[in-house]
């Protein structure tokens, strides 16, 4: 009886109940302020006010690409032109800018040099837009981007028709 | 002596598995949860891109204006109209100029709607432009391509 009384008192027993609260309480916490975010990515464009990119070319600098995106009715995408020239689509588009700027991307190449300003109705969707800031920023190979042109601008927000 | 052993009965439960899964559930949420003020709204649908990698860093100085396909605009949470864009601006520039911070610094995100008009787009750049904010980040949805 002796042996056993002294067993039993030198079993300390902690209480593990607060713990346990706390932790699920954290737990809980965590579990209600979490919040998924959809990864995003942003291009990146410079305008300072009265800068559009015809105005200023200097002799260092090439002169611009102009790309014009013609809204239909509804605001889809009606047709694209480069420097005046009908595109069929975004691809072109992307091959015409390749074509145009080589395949040299030195801090000094033609494509580091080059700006496309970009003439968009205002009815147009803005998706069409980011479609093409993507087809002549770069494109995306073996998971590897490959920039080509920085240097977007827009042109001067026209009237609604 | 064996009536009173039978009355006392302890089941001790074994808490030990269970506070461990609880505390690498309480690290799995920690790790995950996202501490950046990222805004991000629902009622704008951004449009995708493969090249709207997300960004390694925190933009400096960073202003949100978000752009429904309604044509208004969602600024600090709140719903204004585009014309009302000048005047929260205005207000942000003098913050700045008060903290000593020129206007052409920060970066002003636009995280517009896919389906919102371009011209609106535009628009919002014109405003920022005159208060003398220059730098613009398109924000887009990045797509994984697959």
């Amino acid at each position: 009886m002796t042996r056993k009384k002294s067993q039993l008192a030198d079993k300390i027993e902690i209480n593990m109940t607060p713990m346990i609260d706390v932790v699920f309480q954290l737990m809980s916490f965590f579990m209600c302020s979490l919040k998924i975010v959809a990864p995003e990515g942003d291009f990146d464009i410079r305008m300072p006010l009265g800068k559009s990119a015809a105005a200023v070319v200097d002799d260092q600098q090439v002169p611009p690409i102009r790309v014009k995106l013609s809204a239909g009715g509804d605001g889809s995408l009606a047709s694209i032109s480069m420097n005046g020239n009908p595109i069929a689509d975004f691809n072109e588009l992307r091959k015409k800018v390749v074509s145009l700027v080589g395949k040299n991307r030195g801090p000094d190449s033609i494509a580091d040099k080059t700006e496309v300003e970009l003439d968009c109705e205002y009815g147009l969707k803005y998706v069409n837009v980011v479609r093409a800031i993507t087809a002549v920023s770069g494109s995306v190979q073996d998971g590897q981007i490959v920039e080509l042109i920085k240097k977007i601008k827009f042109t001067p927000p026209k009237a609604p028709r | 002596m064996a009536k009173r052993s039978s009355g006392v009965s302890s089941t001790d439960i074994d808490m030990t598995p269970m506070i461990d899964m609880t505390f690498q559930l309480i690290t799995f949420f920690m790790f995950v949860m996202n501490f950046s003020e990222a805004e991000q709204d629902d009622r704008i649908q951004l449009p995708m891109s493969q090249l709207a990698k997300p960004v390694d860093g925190p933009i400096e100085k960073p202003i949100t204006l978000q752009l429904t396909n309604k044509g208004s605009v969602i600024y600090a949470g709140e719903m204004i109209g585009l014309r009302d864009v000048g005047g929260y601006l205005e207000r942000e520039k003098s913050v700045m100029l008060d903290a000593g911070k020129e206007p052409n610094t920060a970066t002003i995100i636009v995280r517009a709607d896919g389906a919102a008009k371009t011209g609106e787009v535009q628009e919002i750049i014109k405003i920022c432009q005159e208060k003398g904010f220059e730098k613009f980040a398109l924000r887009a949805k990045y797509d994984e391509g697959r």
